[in-house]
């Protein structure tokens, strides 16, 4: 594969074109807001979006798993898209989460959406999570250490050329900090032109790595456009 | 109630009399059908008084009746613009008022404040002038059966241009249902000229196993119209969809007449033209213009000042197509080609009210292939010769809002329910299965894993009737009713010029300044196509975009004359079928090239020798070599969408045999494809046919797999989503900031197309697909009629035919495998960086 290492405080990181971080040092595997259970969210509230999004989110993860066989998978927070979102989870669906989960540690880091650790799901539950030098949680703080991995804010980049334009999920780093995009399947995205963004990177030039069909492409994020 | 069939009563008589008017067969025959009890279709041109002929039996039962205000609602009338219901009302008071009949006529839109809307349900006018959507509303709710049962008539105006829409599928519904509560009505449908009379006397009958028809009347044609095509002294342009090579043509006769109604296809060409004419204003005419994009109160300021004669001339866009009568004009000039031959005859009918008159119209075309369809266009006026519009089969979503609707009114039996639908002419031959997913997709979403009953929005009581869950329901119902999906419009809101910032990089969204005057709306889609910084014509002055912030555009007035970005939207309108055959064979027939202009002749018979003009029914595909590049060009003639579906597809064939294509343009009348394999020289060697590179299976496996990510198809989808109910409209003002809250319904369309393929919303979508954006329909015959029938043309170098579609490169967006192209092309910036650039 082609794609471009990330190195974050020394640390190599390999953006995957799912939309997963691979720590290849630590063999762990980081995904940020899964999201579970947002149809059924929309659901309750008269809104019937299809059914389906656990299972097709948990396919998606699978696929990546066997792709680099991870020794932990960490969850970055709002993995369930409410608090109650674990306990409606379906019987095919948690037999495919526990999968996933046997053989390797599973951690859930504690979102906004999920602040309460999913009951009966497998899993340890964290606030945050530090590896050698990085810390991992779910919302990015500005001003913190170098070295944080985060989610939260959905990043998605928009890419324009005469063909054109794009919208797609991305990370967001600027080789200190890593902002990982949302890995569920009916998590919308927040434009890296945001406001939200110009904090957490106030230094260096920023990339974002763009989620292609076939691998990740590094677009400066100045060159970028606002949606 | 019998009388002479060619008498009116008084005081009718004498109100006819004193206008020194006389009644229209057309009128006593409607007239008579209706005191029968008769449900009727009338055909008239316009200015033959139709108007008047759908009401006058209304008018008179009315006036026979002694205590008509006491009595009800007697006569319901729908029209798919709200202004032609005001403009209707304020016409209908003349005669109530000078019979003095006593009568309350009152119109209903969504302009109606919400404290009259409440006193029309509890003490409705006589007369009430409405639009489907309103029509729906009313039926929806627990008032409709007292409100309607004592409909007595129901008149259709424009039908013709309601029937062949989503609109009208939701407006036959509401019939149906209404059918129900006044079983004594009788309607009347007004029309212009169509050519299938019958699906419109269908769609006025109640449909129960017999194919029962309404009674028709046609009023007698009026003048023929004087249509000419403006023979340009200048240099007819080779492309593009402006006028103004003839700018300076079209303004003398704006000037020569007294006032002129300038017509073209998109609001872009309407900007353009309008920015044009003001340029060789010398005398300081008066000239305006109208679109949809336009604020609301600008063009009512417009609308004014026209019926009050102050203005010269207005460009417009279809928004002034329908019968809304707004002064005197004497001329109609239409820029573009008129698409279809039936649009043109009703555009012209907007010229001249009077019909022993003859309508004056001039076609000027914008390109020589425009010549080509104008002069088809005016050949086919002259004979009376009408597009066939597609047969219609009602939409699922549209029937999901509808039985959502009946559960908001009362409770029902899905086997009423359904009885009662399958009368309306769409639905006639709805499947019962359809209606049952329809019904459980009302209730849960309609999906396998049922796993939302818990949730469900309408619930199956004791004895088997429907009804919804809670009254937050039927609110957002009301909330969202309706069959138009807009695209999401941005407010476009004029601030000062934002100060570059240091470094020439693009602002961020937020820092620009608020405050300003709203211009009006422009699509979403077409700004995430611009960056800041890019300028472009809107409201006839050259704008530069300064950011998006919340659902607001902010822009400023650039200095510049042009604007970067040249348009938005191509052709609204595909060149209809019907004309598209005219036009092949005037191609090919030589002998009738007389009636074009010298300079489109020259051009055909500059084809003719250095390639072939192909014969009707065949297709021409021309290969060339250029600059590198393999071209192939066809000329299908069947419209835009088709091509680009088209072209889609037969680049991802080349690609699997290895032609390595590269990207494709189309436009109405062409598709050229280019590539770095040689495919003219291999189709010569017969290493490939062109039979099978357009053969019909296209349609089959890689029709599939490119509908998986077509963004057209989720565009399709998002409309049958929202139309279904399965989301909910976003409203200006409601929505958050902050994309990440909002469904996204691509997102939506991937998951459910995986897990669920033949769910009701993909099966809606899939239909539209075939007539609306992707045009398959259109394609399907297209390569069907061209099996066996391709001639190849391998020539040297670019064909005289070719060249416009080849002048349409960098202009028009291109298409094909390039989407990750695009991403590797803006990660390359990052080497340029590096290089220090």
């Amino acid at each position: 594969m082609t794609a471009a290492m990330m190195e974050l405080q020394g640390v190599a990181a390999l953006p995957d074109v799912s939309g997963a971080l691979w720590l290849t040092d630590h063999g762990a595997l980081v995904v940020a807001d899964l999201h579970f259970e947002k149809g059924s969210a929309y659901a309750m509230r008269g809104v019937m979006l299809p059914p389906y999004d656990t299972a097709a989110t948990l396919a998606r993860l699978a696929a990546v798993v066997a792709r680099h066989a991870p020794k932990a998978i960490i969850a970055l927070g709002d993995s369930f898209h409410d608090r109650a979102g674990g306990a409606r989870m379906g019987e095919a669906d948690r037999a495919a989460l526990g999968a996933l989960q046997s053989g390797r540690d599973w951690i859930w880091i504690s979102g906004n959406h999920d602040p309460e650790p999913p009951q009966g799901l497998g899993g340890v539950c964290m606030a945050q999570l530090t590896l050698g030098p990085l810390t991992l949680r779910h919302e990015p703080q500005a001003g913190a250490a170098p070295g944080e991995i985060a989610g939260h804010l959905h990043p998605c980049a928009r890419v324009a050329s005469r063909a054109g334009s794009l919208r797609r999920r991305c990370f967001a780093s600027d080789g200190s900090r890593c902002v990982l995009p949302a890995f569920g399947a009916f998590a919308g995205g927040l434009n890296v032109r945001d406001a939200a963004f110009a904090p957490l990177f106030p230094n260096a030039t920023p990339l974002a790595h763009v989620l292609g069909r076939g691998r990740v492409y590094p677009v400066p994020m100045s060159a970028c456009l606002t949606d | 109630m019998t009388r002479a069939p060619n008498s009116l009563p008084d005081p009718f008589r004498s109100w006819f009399a004193a206008r020194g008017w006389r009644p229209r067969a057309h009128q006593l025959a409607l007239l008579k059908l209706a005191q029968k009890g008769e449900s009727a279709l009338l055909v008239a041109p316009t200015g033959a008084g139709k108007t008047l002929a759908g009401f006058l039996p209304s008018l008179i039962d009315l006036a026979g009746r002694d205590d008509a205000r006491g009595e009800g609602l007697h006569t319901l009338y729908i029209s798919p613009l709200k202004a032609l219901a005001v403009d209707v009302a304020r016409n209908l008071e003349t005669p109530v008022r000078d019979m003095g009949l006593g009568l309350r006529v009152e119109t209903r839109t969504g302009d109606t404040s919400p404290s009259k809307r409440q006193r029309q349900r509890r003490d409705p006018p006589q007369i009430l002038l409405t639009t489907p959507e309103q029509l729906a509303l009313l039926l929806a709710s627990a008032d409709a059966e007292r409100l309607f049962a004592t409909v007595q008539r129901v008149v259709l105006d424009e039908l013709h241009a309601v029937v062949a829409s989503k609109r009208g599928d939701m407006l036959a519904l509401g019939l149906a249902r209404l059918r129900k509560l006044a079983p004594q009505m009788t309607m009347v449908g007004l029309s212009a000229t169509v050519r299938d009379l019958d699906e419109l006397r269908r769609w006025l009958a109640p449909q129960r196993g017999a194919r029962e028809m309404a009674e028709l009347v046609v009023a007698a044609p009026g003048a023929p119209p004087a249509i000419a095509m403006l023979d340009t002294r200048e240099r007819l342009p080779w492309s593009g969809h402006g006028a103004s090579h003839a700018i300076g043509e079209i303004y003398e006769r704006i000037k020569a007449a007294r006032m002129t109604l300038v017509f073209v296809n998109t609001r872009a060409q309407a900007e353009a033209t309008f920015q044009q004419l003001w340029h060789v204003n010398e005398d300081a005419l008066p000239i305006a213009l109208h679109h949809g994009s336009l604020d609301a109160g600008q063009r009512r300021r417009v609308e004014e000042a026209m019926a009050a004669g102050r203005l010269k001339a207005v460009v417009c866009t279809s928004t002034l197509d329908l019968g809304v009568d707004w002064g005197d004009v004497d001329l109609v000039i239409n820029i573009g080609a008129p698409k279809g031959a039936s649009r043109l005859l009703q555009r012209i009918g907007r010229a001249n009210h009077r019909l022993d008159e003859s309508s004056q119209a001039l076609l000027v075309p914008a390109n020589r292939f425009e010549a080509l369809e104008c002069t088809a266009a005016i050949e086919a006026a002259a004979e009376g010769a009408q597009d066939t519009p597609p047969a219609r089969t009602g939409s699922l979503d549209v029937l999901c809002q509808h039985v959502l609707g009946m559960a908001c009114a009362a409770p029902f039996l899905s086997d009423e329910l359904y009885e009662e639908i399958t009368c309306a002419e769409p639905y006639a031959r709805l499947a019962r299965e359809d209606f049952d997913d329809a019904v459980t997709f009302v209730a849960t979403g309609g999906y396998a894993l049922q796993s939302y009953d818990r949730f469900a929005k309408i619930r199956r009581l004791q004895d088997g009737r429907w009804r919804i869950a809670n009254a937050k329901i039927a609110q957002s119902y009301r909330m969202n009713v309706g069959a138009i999906v807009e695209s999401d419009m941005l407010k476009v809101r004029l601030v000062r010029g934002a100060p570059k910032p240091a470094g020439g990089a693009a602002p961020y969204t937020g820092r620009v300044t608020r405050g300003g005057r709203v211009l009006g709306e422009i699509e979403e889609y077409f700004l995430e196509t611009l960056a800041p910084g890019d300028t472009f014509l809107f409201g006839g002055e050259v704008l530069a975009l300064q950011g998006i912030v919340e659902n607001e555009a902010h822009v400023s007035r650039a200095r510049s004359d042009t604007p970067k970005v040249p348009s938005y939207a191509g052709g609204k309108f595909p060149l209809s079928t019907y004309l598209a055959a005219r036009v092949r064979k005037l191609l090919a027939s030589p002998e009738a090239w007389g009636a074009l202009p010298e300079q489109v002749a020259d051009w055909l018979r500059l084809q003719k020798e250095k390639s072939l003009l192909p014969p009707p029914g065949e297709l021409l595909v021309e290969t060339f070599a250029r600059g590198g590049r393999h071209y192939l060009v066809a000329y299908p003639f069947e419209g835009r969408l088709a091509h680009q579906t088209l072209g889609m597809l037969l680049t991802r064939r080349m690609e699997r045999m290895g032609l390595k294509p590269l990207g494709f343009v189309a436009s109405e009348y062409a598709l050229a494809v280019w590539s770095l394999g040689d495919v003219g020289t291999r189709a010569q060697k017969a290493l490939f046919s062109m039979g099978d590179l357009f053969a019909q299976d296209m349609l089959g496996d890689d029709l599939e797999e490119w509908l998986q990510e077509s963004a057209l198809m989720k565009r399709t989808f998002r409309t049958c989503a929202i139309i279904s109910g399965l989301i909910e409209r976003r409203f200006p003002g409601k929505q958050k900031t902050g994309r990440q809250v909002t469904i996204s319904t691509d997102l939506v369309y991937d998951v459910l197309r995986r897990h669920q393929p033949d769910h009701i919303l993909l099966r809606a979508a899939r239909d539209d697909a075939m007539t609306g954006l992707l045009d398959l329909e259109r394609l399907a015959q297209m390569l069907a009629r061209v099996q066996g029938r391709i001639i190849h043309k391998h020539l040297e170098r670019i064909s005289p035919l070719a060249v416009p579609i080849m002048l349409e490169i960098g202009r028009e967006p291109v298409y094909g495998e390039a989407q990750d192209d695009i991403l590797a092309q803006a990660a390359g910036l990052l080497v340029d960086e590096a290089m220090g650039g």
